[in-house]
């Protein structure tokens, strides 16, 4: 049957390709997706401790990530938006004008 | 008014101000009348203090004003105070006295200057600081003085800056001055360190309690005695008084003749019983002094231009003043030094006037019966001239053979020969000159000669005041043998009569009053004769001067040239100081010092040239550093 480890290790695989994917993709659409992907094995996490120790916390939490992430998201695409009209790419690497 | 005696030096200070800030507003006639007025204001000041010291009784005449506390550090503590005593009083009435005449005439003199405003400022600064110099209870500030006079003759000597010859002028005397006013800074250490005070008045208390070694006194004496030799031209540090006649005549009058120069012999006088305390000392300066004199008449002899000829005059005059208190008759020095301010400042003037009249002319060789043509200026010249050679009846003669009995009288027989041999040298060079200016035929220029003419009232009346006094100023100090009371000594007295018990019992043996006599009549017969060779070469027989210089050719030369002095220090003294300066800055300044300074900078730039690349640009490596950062963290936080 599923015990709550398995709930564990999903989660752990989750954040772990969502964060190779932060570093490796070069297009931000793919990276804010990857962002998401992890904060989403965040909250199957909190679900299942929320599961494991009987106790509502996590539940809550998982709410406000999720209104954060949101956010989040809102405020990103923004940001990309404006990047887009300064230079017509979403290659992150071309991105680089801190390079010193 | 000795409550007030601060106004004396206030006066010439507002002058000062006034002029430095507000004197293109008064204009040429404004800034002139102001300056010249302060000066006369200081002047009746000092008249006033004087008279009201006569009015005192002798024992009460020594009398301090404090001013205000200036340092106080630890145990170092000088507070400044005007010290108002008989000597103090001649001093400061013969400098402005004499300062206001030459404010007056520098009005004429430099009427077509365009920086008339700042001369007269450079002017009333420096007799604020000579009258510092002579008011000052403290020898610390009387130093103050004695650089604020070194400042001034600096500043006017250089007044013409856009002369090279000036502007060099102006520097070597500040230099050679500097070198003097190192061993006066030692002697004030040396003597602070011995009486724990720089105060005349406690020095003064204590040299009568504490038993001094002579070393110890006669090491302070002698470096007080080197402040003295740079600051009144004598060897070996003469060599900028000639150079200095490329100032304004009438700096040169008041400065180089009457007033700063005589600063060294004031000093003496003041510290005598320091002096008093180290017979060596005393020696020294009796001999250095004799020494000059000769050595500076002799290079009279030979000069062509008019002003150096005076120049040398001044440093062998001083050369007797100090002749004068080194063999402790300081009241004779200083006499001397009241008449030569004014024989000397009216010989200056007057050559100024000459200067006037020949638009700026100064060879002799080229000058020639003025006598018609300038006659109040012959005329003043030539009692000035009467003056200096110690002709009976005027100034110089009462105070010169003071000097030259004194001298004898203390042994100092060698010293009274060159002294007297100076007498007739000086003689001869002074006479020298008066014939070759206004006797004889005219050997002026034709352009020039037709334009001479007597200089304006505004400097004729100083040369006429001048005169009067040249001719009076000698009967303050009439010796007993003559029939007067010698009274310049006894007024003196009060401020120079500090004698060591030892001494005073010397003193009291003088010579027969038959000895003074002779010696009189002989000081006045190698006058004359020096008149009368003057009057054969000059007059008479004008061919005999080339003649003789011809003869003597390499001796002429040599003297000719002021013995090479200068180009020996040139070449020993500044030139190697110029290597090593020069040495320095290549190979030292250079490399090490901005070797270092530079080698950090590069520094810093490896160290962020280094650090540059980890600033990619790429927000992916930033990304990856704060996962790593997150992953450390948390490794950390479970191992704990």
């Amino acid at each position: 049957m599923l015990s709550s480890l398995h709930y564990f290790v999903l989660s752990a695989i989750l954040f772990a390709i969502g964060g190779i994917g932060v570093l490796v993709r070069r297009n931000v659409i793919v990276m804010f997706m990857c962002v998401e992907m992890m904060l989403n094995a965040v909250n199957l996490a909190l679900i299942a401790f929320s599961r494991y120790l009987n106790s509502v916390d996590g539940q809550m939490l998982v709410l406000l990530v999720m209104a954060v992430a949101a956010t989040e998201v809102v405020v990103g695409l923004a940001i990309l938006v404006a990047l887009y009209r300064q230079r017509p790419t979403t290659d992150v690497d071309e991105m680089n004008l801190l390079k010193g | 008014m000795l409550d007030y005696a601060w106004l004396v030096l206030v006066f010439p200070l507002v002058g000062v101000i006034v002029n430095a800030f507000f004197g293109r507003r008064l204009g040429k006639r404004g800034a002139g009348y102001l300056a010249s007025a302060m000066v006369g204001l200081s002047f009746v000041c000092a008249v006033w203090m004087f008279a009201e010291l006569l009015g005192r009784p002798e024992t009460d005449r020594v009398i301090v004003r404090p001013l205000f506390d200036w340092i106080t550090v630890g145990d170092f503590n000088v507070q400044a105070k005007l010290l108002l005593d008989p000597l103090s009083a001649v001093m400061a009435t013969v400098v402005s006295g004499v300062s206001f005449l030459i404010h007056i005439y520098s009005i004429g003199y430099m009427a077509h200057d365009e920086r008339f405003v700042r001369y007269f400022a450079y002017l009333n600064l420096f007799v604020f600081a000579m009258l510092t110099l002579v008011l000052a209870e403290n020898l610390l500030v009387t130093y103050v003085g004695w650089e604020g006079v070194g400042l001034c003759s600096y500043l006017l000597i250089g007044f013409w800056f856009e002369r090279k010859a000036a502007s060099d002028a102006g520097k070597k005397a500040f230099l050679v001055n500097r070198v003097g006013d190192v061993g006066f800074a030692l002697g004030l250490m040396l003597l602070f360190v011995t009486f724990g005070s720089l105060s005349m008045q406690n020095v003064l208390e204590q040299t009568m309690v504490v038993r001094l070694t002579s070393g110890v006194a006669t090491t302070i004496a002698l470096l007080l005695f080197v402040g003295a030799v740079g600051k009144s031209a004598q060897i070996p540090l003469y060599v900028w008084l000639p150079d200095a006649m490329e100032g304004p005549t009438p700096v040169s009058a008041l400065i180089h003749a009457a007033t700063m120069v005589t600063a060294g012999v004031y000093m003496v006088a003041r510290t005598h019983a320091l002096f008093q305390l180290s017979s060596s000392a005393l020696t020294w300066v009796a001999a250095i002094g004799g020494v000059t004199a000769f050595f500076a008449a002799t290079m009279a002899l030979v000069q062509h231009d008019l002003k150096r000829v005076l120049a040398y005059s001044t440093i062998s005059q001083l050369g007797y003043m100090f002749l004068g208190v080194g063999v402790g008759a300081y009241a004779s020095g200083i006499f001397h030094l009241t008449t030569h301010a004014f024989f000397k400042a009216l010989l200056f003037l007057g050559a100024g006037s000459v200067m006037h009249a020949l638009a700026g002319e100064l060879d002799i060789r080229k000058m020639g019966g003025l006598k018609g043509k300038i006659p109040t200026t012959f005329w003043t010249f030539l009692i000035a001239a009467l003056a200096i050679v110690g002709f009976p009846g005027l100034a110089g003669f009462f105070s010169k053979d003071e000097i030259l009995w004194r001298a004898f009288a203390d042994g100092k027989t060698v010293l009274w020969a060159l002294a007297l041999l100076t007498a007739g040298l000086t003689a001869f060079y002074i006479f020298r000159l008066v014939f070759s200016v206004f006797f004889g035929e005219s050997r002026v220029d034709k352009k020039v000669a037709a334009h001479i003419h007597e200089s304006p009232k505004v400097m004729t009346v100083p040369l006429i005041i001048l005169a009067g006094f040249s001719i009076i100023a000698g009967y303050a100090g009439v010796p007993k043998i003559l029939g007067g009371g010698n009274w310049i000594e006894g007024f003196l007295e009060g401020s120079l009569g500090w004698r060591a018990p030892e001494v005073l019992a010397e003193e009291a043996a003088h010579g027969s009053a038959g000895t003074e006599w002779a010696l009189l009549l002989v000081s006045v017969i190698v006058a004359l004769a020096g008149i009368g060779l003057a009057y054969y070469f000059y007059v008479r027989r004008t061919d005999l001067p080339g003649r003789v210089a011809k003869g003597l050719n390499g001796v002429y030369t040599f003297v000719y040239n002021k013995y090479k002095v200068d180009e020996f220090y040139m070449g020993a003294i500044v030139t190697p100081l110029r290597q090593l300066g020069g040495f320095f800055s290549a190979k030292v300044d250079g490399p090490v010092v901005d070797g270092v300074v530079e080698g950090i900078a590069a520094l810093v730039a490896l160290v962020g040239r280094g650090l540059q690349a980890l600033q990619t640009g790429l927000a992916r490596n930033y990304a990856l550093g704060i996962l790593a950062g997150a992953v450390l963290l948390l490794v950390y936080a479970l191992v704990k």
